[in-house]
């Protein structure tokens, strides 16, 4: 099975496989790494991803398989263990300590010391080194890590990498909370460290980024590996797709339905500006209409969600609801219009994770299934029930606890929040963020058929792809700035970058 | 289309998960949750009766219990909505002795005495209130820590209680007052009713109404309630006017018991309080709490001081064992919860 090439292999590992509690996470995943190499890891959510990375990086210990590193065989007892062989992980949850400055998150675990005092200097100056190496010699080891973006918190995550002796490093959706200029300073990095003989396990949703760096792919499905070391360059996106879902997925975004010529403005933004943040933005959105926003994280495009939604106060403009101005930073009054948003962090701002599925999707209407300030659980269930079971959420259990299930389960609650509450307009911030391949088509079908049913959507994504393809209509915007109005298809994603890119230069 | 597909691949999950039994989800319920509070409340049982026999079970002697548990226990119930809503109260104590003081004051008894007795219970009911409306606006809308905010009550109120009653004990005798809580229904102490009551409303506030949702949906996740359309800040308001006001019945619990009010009502009561509703299985970050888990508490901690005081053991011995019991419960709450909710 194995093919014999010159490359000996870095990782190699045959059989893994680990269970908790009865369930089978992994039941036999083989994986070959070679030194150098951009080795990608595709699988659903829930295929066993994760559990494999915590195997590597030593928080989970397998319960049989095994594991070669270099040709030898070895177990990987614990986090320092894989640390001290040359396995570096960066999660996907920033694991940095934003109290502590760039140079005491590198060393933090491996602190250089004589006696319990601290080689400030050292350290300071090995950082420097590691960050020039990331090509980011222009940040300053000194600086709190708290005041870092997202971005560059994830270098400073992967300088820790490297300040071990590090030959591999797995990177857990790196590209999930950059933007894609930041994405496109990630994948320079990752070949800076290629070219180096470190090889990089990486994983993501997104099968363009795959196509541009990988150089193989490991796909796993069901908690086993079904492909193994494929040619990125000889697979085609299909045939990705079929091993990853086990079916074919043809047609990702549903074709749209064209608007009636006399469809009401449902949202109107008039001149809306938040000081400091954005100004002048005038849209309208009819109903039945998707528009999106395209832009940099930071272009301004989530605070714009945030002034019509109110959770962010707007110091200039109006936002109007089929004619009625509301007021401004109120939550309650633009819900009680009939605004839902589906926020950008799922499972910090949009959802109770310990709570049943049930409590999360009446989160916003609970107050009308009481009388009297008593509640009726038993006619809340069935609504929930009803709205999980047109969304095809499976398993249609209202009493499930929210933490367990997919990020596409989850964002598919938050759309039933809004269809239990009767939504006109939704805004919807990175619909799809941590949603894996086959739900994402699924999730882009419900947003046609809400919009169909005659909802008037926003849609923000980082995805420009996604964006263009969801909408009837795109603004691009920079610097809080509208740049540009124009219909999807007359656009494409070069096009928009292209825009972008002259806004924020100017 | 994808049904198909489940159905095509090999049956794994179904031959060998072992389906979620009822015993099992029982344990990760309620039930489970409050297992290790009614084990050691049975252990003990055991443990009174056998090492004081009779003087340890007999009617009288529970209700000697549960009378001695009914006054902490009252602000045991506005407590658990606190920590529920994910905050904690400090001052409950300090609160307890600022409303005895002050409905007790000597113009206070001059006009219940004019109208009725009931007016020395409204003058401590609202006292308690106010003091929880006014820890919540600091907290909510002043953005001051809760810890930090409480800690300043706890302070200022039994600072204030003590200038109010210049440091002296005031004598009720209002007699209506006094009878009322003198007296008996079907053989139980009036204490113990208005505990039972407070608890009973406090359980169906929590688990059946819209507030008792919205204190939990602000707990477990005080930024997605927002975005949700609650309106969180003016809930905690709410919440906190609703410790303030236990612990303002528990001032008229006091004043009734001892017919006097002080400054020195409820010193250190917050302790007990806490204590008892996170061993009762609320959990200190909030978002999860339970009415009965915190009654549970409380009558551990209360039975447990019965044993020793039968078994003339001294109040540190007792400290100690009620130290003990505090981790040793919450260290088996903790494996039950796990067990039953744990996803992989």
């Amino acid at each position: 099975m194995i093919t014999v090439d010159h490359f000996a292999p870095l990782l190699e590992v045959r059989g893994l496989r680990k269970s908790f509690a009865g369930v089978k996470a992994l039941q036999g995943v083989d994986l070959v790494v070679r030194p150098g190499e951009v080795h990608c890891v595709l699988g659903q959510n829930g295929a066993g991803k994760s559990t494999l990375i915590k195997t590597l990086s030593g928080a989970y210990q397998p319960d049989s398989g095994e594991i070669f590193w270099q040709g030898n065989p070895v177990t990987i007892g614990g986090p320092v263990a894989a640390l001290e062989l040359g396995i570096a992980t960066m999660y996907q949850e920033l694991d940095v300590v934003d109290g502590l400055t760039i140079a005491e998150n590198v060393f933090l675990g491996h602190e250089q010391a004589t006696g319990g005092l601290l080689h400030v200097a050292s350290a300071n100056a090995r950082t420097e080194q590691i960050l020039s190496r990331l090509g980011h010699g222009e940040i300053s080891p000194r600086m709190e890590v708290g005041q870092l973006s997202a971005a560059n918190k994830q270098i400073v995550s992967m300088a820790r990498a490297l300040s071990w002796d590090t030959r591999l490093i797995i990177m857990d959706e790196p590209s999930a909370v950059l933007d894609s200029q930041e994405v496109e300073n990630l994948f320079r990095v990752v070949a800076e460290l290629t070219a180096q003989g470190i090889a990089v396990v990486y994983i993501s949703h997104r099968l363009a980024e795959i196509r541009r760096i990988g150089d193989r792919i490991t796909v796993i499905k069901d908690g086993k590996s079904t492909a193994n070391g494929l040619s990125v360059s000889d697979t085609s996106t299909p045939e990705l797709i079929r091993l990853m879902t086990g079916r074919d997925v043809t047609n990702v975004f549903p074709a749209a339905t064209p608007i009636a010529a006399d469809a009401p403005v449902v949202l109107a933004c008039d001149r809306l500006g938040v000081r400091g943040v954005f100004s002048n933005i005038s849209l309208e959105v009819r109903a039945g209409e998707v528009v999106g926003l395209a832009g940099l994280v930071g272009s301004g495009r989530s605070e714009i969600l945030e002034a019509i939604y109110g959770a962010r106060r707007s110091t200039s403009g109006t936002v109007s609801v089929n004619g009625t101005v509301l007021r401004a930073g109120s939550v309650e009054a633009a819900v009680g219009a009939g605004i839902g948003l589906s926020p950008e962090e799922r499972k910090s701002q949009g959802l109770i994770l310990d709570e049943p599925i049930f409590k999360n999707v009446t989160l916003s209407s609970f107050g009308r299934f009481a009388r009297g300030g008593f509640l009726n659980e038993r006619r809340e269930r069935q609504a929930a029930r009803e709205q999980i079971e047109a969304l095809e959420l499976r398993p249609a259990d209202p009493d499930l606890v929210t933490r367990t299930l997919s990020g596409g389960n989850q964002q598919k609650i938050l759309l039933a929040r809004w269809l239990v509450h009767g939504t006109a307009v939704l805004l919807l911030d990175e619909p799809t963020r941590g949603v894996d391949v086959g739900a994402r088509a699924e999730i882009y079908g419900l947003i046609r058929r809400l919009a169909e049913a005659g909802t008037a959507i926003i849609v923000v994504s980082s995805e420009i792809d996604e964006v263009l393809g969801l909408a009837d209509r795109v603004l691009v915007i920079s610097d809080g700035e509208v740049l540009t109005t124009t219909d999807s298809n007359e656009i494409d994603e070069s096009g928009v970058l292209d825009l972008v890119m002259r806004g924020s230069a100017a | 289309m994808s049904e198909q597909i489940t159905q095509a691949a090999p049956p794994i999950p179904q031959t060998h998960v072992a389906p979620p039994g009822r015993l099992k989800r029982a344990l990760g319920g309620s039930v489970g949750r409050n297992l290790g509070l009614v084990i050691a409340f049975a252990l003990l049982f055991l443990v009174g009766t056998l090492t004081a026999g009779d003087r340890f079970a007999s009617f009288d002697n529970f209700v000697t219990i549960i009378r001695f548990a009914s006054i902490v226990g009252v602000v045991c119930v506005g407590m658990t909505f606190v920590i529920t809503a994910g905050g904690i109260d400090l001052s409950v104590g300090s609160v307890v002795g600022l409303s005895s003081v002050v409905a007790s004051l000597t113009a206070v008894q001059l006009a219940s005495a004019q109208s009725s007795w009931l007016l020395i219970v409204v003058v401590a009911l609202a006292v308690g209130t106010l003091a929880g409306f006014v820890n919540g606006v600091v907290i909510a809308y002043g953005g001051v820590v809760a810890f930090m905010a409480t800690l300043a009550m706890l302070v200022g109120a039994r600072g204030l209680a003590e200038l109010i009653s210049n440091r002296s004990t005031q004598i009720v005798n209002n007699q209506g007052f006094l009878d009322f809580f003198r007296a008996d229904l079907l053989g139980v102490p009036i204490l113990i009713w208005i505990f039972v009551v407070v608890a009973v409303a406090g359980w169906v506030l929590l688990n059946r109404t819209t507030f008792g949702r919205r204190t939990v949906a602000v707990g477990g996740n005080a930024e997605a309630s927002r975005l949700a359309g609650i309106k969180v800040k003016r809930h905690m308001v709410y919440v906190y006017m609703l410790s303030g006001l236990t612990a303002g019945i528990a001032g008229v619990m006091f004043l009734g018991r001892t017919t006097v009010g002080t400054s020195t009502h409820g010193t250190l009561l917050e302790l007990d309080v806490i204590a008892a509703v996170v061993v009762g299985g609320t959990l200190l970050i909030g978002g999860r709490g339970t009415i009965v888990g915190s009654v549970l508490g409380i009558l551990i901690f209360s039975t447990l001081t019965n044993v020793f005081t039968q078994n003339n053991l001294s109040i540190s011995v007792q400290n100690v064992a009620k130290g003990v019991i505090i981790v040793a419960a919450v260290l088996l709450q903790q494996r039950f919860a796990s067990r039953g909710s744990r996803s992989k």
